[in-house]
């Protein structure tokens, strides 16, 4: 008999009045007992409609059904058939829109906790399981993966599976492209990251970092030089959009890329560490998605009063549900319907040499309204009349998103890409180069994890016919 | 990790190293850049490219020891290991088609001018360069600039070597003698710089300035190069590091080139006190 109760399981979670002050992951996971119990919400539908809304096609019912039954490490094995990074996913993905959101029990109610149930599994294995995985027979054939994100990371572990000899390229000093700069410690523990590329790395990839694609050595190279048979380009989105407004380039005006990257990857918020970051008191975070959030969560974590700035409502923010409750939990403060429109400088008229001179001191700002929709559906936002206030900041972060790094386009004779960067494949996953394949945000511009990771897999697959029949 | 293969003291705050980095030094040009850790909870820092060995695969960085992170890189000796070396990043100078260049270089930014100097020189290039430092002892490259130059003027702010001034006041006398230079390449710190292209802007001489600001990644990532130039915002890191010196806001580099003044203070005294015990 399945359990009927209408809401999930709550997750438990640090006190936000606690979390806010520390680093630690918030989320704590389910307990077995609250494992158990929420798998037999599953009604185990014949036609599976979470299946379809996974970009990586888990078998979701059947591993739900095995820790219904307490077989966690069966669970494990069903997921670990179509997912890479299941303590990952388990994590960031945007289960609302995708398996969650297919789910029957959601119509009259709250849908089963997919996610949640998901991590607990990927945990467990963790935790429990001591086996190594024993590297697969080589078939011989070389393929290098450029980036070590989500994409990259899942394209080399199906590949590597299959018998590949596969060699990863990060240009960064540290594995895990997003997962490690840009998801903070608090959302996505770095151990976690850590520990699913130590696995690839015993199933025999091999991960170079500090290697720029398109600078140290380029793709022809790759191909014609150093014996690789095919590419895979998981680049990533990196490059930071501003608004063009004025004042965006005083001190204590950042990218989110660049704050994030200070915090995450460079641990600035450690005593230890030789990296610095802005300790701010009054920080605006401009933009409204996942990054948004994470980045107006780290201020806090720094001790600043902080603002999310967006520019429609707050039921247009792009970012996950349950990263937008945590961030108002933890006394982030709104501004919705708002837009900066220039970033005020601090000036001692007395003194050129006073070193506050050119950093932020405030953002003009006006007050929005929401239209009719424009052709992203959403309701286009205008200026309201005579509303222009100064927010009273010394620092602002801008989250407006990203778009694909320029470096291997520009270096990558026949590769053909969007007016926006983005790289042009087709649906294998095969660029206009023979054997250069590419996915995720290289290719879409930024998007989540879970949707690179899929990219990744076509790509692995694809890869495979090719050198098969070559 | 990354061997250290020399080491050498120019003088009492410049040192010399030459690390082991075969991937870099095989496609290193001069007016490229690297970015190096010394160990695991280091900083990314930038550093310019002084010179490269293709077959020893070897990459030379010459810094100045100004923060905590240049400080622990010069206690490290022959030998040791850097923890990171990443490069080569940013555009190479641009040599093509130049007759006569003047390269105007200041303090250890002369570092960065010397395989710019040498590269035109080889190319066939008439280069008169003016090296510029505080005093005598912080004097560097000079043997290796006279061999690299058509004409070599070297200043010093105390006049106890050289002449006494300002490069600027040596690249204003060669232009009123006449000197007439497609171009001036300028490498050194910001507010010479500025002086440089505030000059030469007056002449009508086209002005490349390298820049050197704060950055993470050095591939276009973080955003934290970013620079004023003709009114856009650029990075230095995958735009440049040079721009037109005429087109670039100056004043707004210098304004951010000291956006974490404070921090690093701290920092370098930590670094400093920490050595001494070490020392004791």
């Amino acid at each position: 008999m399945p359990n009927m109760s209408i809401k999930k399981n709550v997750m438990p979670t640090q006190e936000p009045s606690i979390r806010n002050q520390n680093f630690d992951e918030v989320a704590l996971g389910y307990t077995e007992e609250q494992a158990i119990d929420e798998a037999k919400r599953c009604l185990n539908c014949k036609h599976k409609p979470c299946v379809s809304g996974c970009p990586v096609k888990i078998y979701i019912p059947d591993f739900i059904a095995k820790v219904a039954e307490g077989s966690f490490e069966e669970a494990y094995e069903i997921i670990a058939r179509s997912s890479s990074l299941p303590a990952v996913c388990g994590r960031v993905c945007p289960q609302e829109n995708q398996c969650e959101g297919k789910c029957v029990r959601g119509i009259k109610g709250e849908s089963v906790a997919i996610g949640r149930l998901e991590r607990f599994v990927a945990d467990y294995h963790n935790k429990n399981c001591t086996e190594k995985a024993e590297a697969p027979a080589k078939n011989g054939h070389r393929v290098a993966v450029i980036g070590s994100g989500p994409s990259g990371l899942s394209c080399a572990s199906d590949l590597v599976k299959k018998g590949y000899d596969v060699t990863i390229f990060e240009a960064l000093h540290t594995a895990g492209g997003v997962l490690v700069y840009g998801i903070p410690e608090f959302r996505l523990p770095k151990a976690i990251v850590h520990k699913e590329i130590e696995g690839l790395k015993d199933l025999g990839v091999e991960i170079k970092t500090n290697v720029v694609i398109g600078k140290t050595i380029t793709v022809d190279e790759l191909l014609n030089e150093y014996g690789y048979e095919a590419i895979f380009i998981g680049s990533g989105a990196g490059l930071p959009k501003f608004m063009g407004i004025p004042g965006e380039n005083l001190k204590g005006v950042f990218s989110a890329n660049e704050f994030l990257t200070r915090i995450n990857l460079m641990k600035a918020y450690k005593e230890g560490s030789d990296t610095p970051v802005l300790h701010a008191k009054r920080v605006a975070v401009v933009g409204g998605g996942n990054v948004a959030m994470d980045a107006a969560r780290c201020a806090k974590r720094l001790d600043a009063e902080v603002y999310i700035v967006y520019r429609r409502g707050i039921e247009e923010l792009p970012a996950r549900r349950e990263e937008v409750e945590h961030a108002q939990e933890e006394g982030i403060i709104f501004k919705t319907l708002t837009n900066p429109v220039e970033i005020l400088a601090y000036n001692n008229p007395n003194d050129k040499r006073d070193p506050k001179n050119m950093s932020v001191c405030g953002m003009k700002c006006v007050q929005m309204e929401l239209g009719d929709p424009d052709e992203s559906g959403r309701r286009k936002p205008f200026v309201k009349k005579d509303s222009e206030f100064v927010l009273d900041v010394d620092c602002v972060i801008m989250s407006l998103g990203t778009s694909p790094n320029p470096l291997i386009k520009s270096t990558t004779d026949g590769l053909e890409t969007q007016s926006w960067g983005g790289i042009i494949v087709n649906e294998d996953g095969l660029t206009s180069r023979v054997g250069v394949y590419a996915g995720g945000d290289a290719v879409t511009g930024a998007a989540t994890v879970i949707l690179a990771m899929g990219a990744g897999k076509v790509a692995a697959n694809s890869i495979d016919e090719y050198l098969k029949t070559k | 990790m990354y061997k250290i293969l020399e080491k050498r003291e120019l003088n009492p705050t410049v040192v010399l190293m030459e690390v082991e980095a075969p991937f870099v030094a095989k496609k290193a040009e001069p007016g490229q850049f690297i970015i190096l850790r010394t160990d695991e909870n280091g900083e990314r820092i930038p550093l310019t490219i002084a010179d490269f060995d293709r077959q020893r695969g070897s990459v030379t960085i010459i810094f100045q020891i100004v923060g905590a992170t240049t400080k622990k890189l010069s206690m490290l000796e022959k030998g040791d290991y850097l923890q990171d070396f990443v490069g080569p990043l940013g555009k190479q100078t641009h040599t093509q088609g130049l007759k006569k260049v003047a390269v105007v270089g200041g303090g250890v930014g002369c570092a960065i001018a010397y395989p710019v100097a040498k590269k035109l020189y080889e190319q066939g290039c008439e280069v008169h360069t003016i090296c510029g430092f505080r005093t005598k002892e912080l004097v560097i490259l000079k043997e290796e600039f006279e061999k690299a130059s058509n004409k070599y003027v070297l200043m010093s702010d105390d006049g106890t070597i050289g002449e006494k001034g300002l490069v600027t006041d040596a690249l204003k006398k060669l232009i009123e003698q006449g000197e007439k230079y497609d171009e001036v390449i300028t490498i050194g710190p910001l507010v010479m710089m500025k002086f440089v292209c505030a000059l030469t802007k007056e002449y009508g001489i086209k002005t490349v300035a390298s820049m050197n600001p704060v950055m993470i990644d050095g591939t276009g990532m973080c955003g934290g190069c970013r620079l004023s130039v003709g009114g856009k915002t650029v990075f230095a890191c995958v735009d440049g590091p040079e721009f037109d010196g005429h087109l670039i806001d100056f004043d707004e580099a210098i304004a951010r080139s000291n956006a974490y003044g404070e921090f690093e203070r701290h920092k370098y005294e930590a670094a400093c006190n920490l050595f001494k015990k070490e020392a004791e």
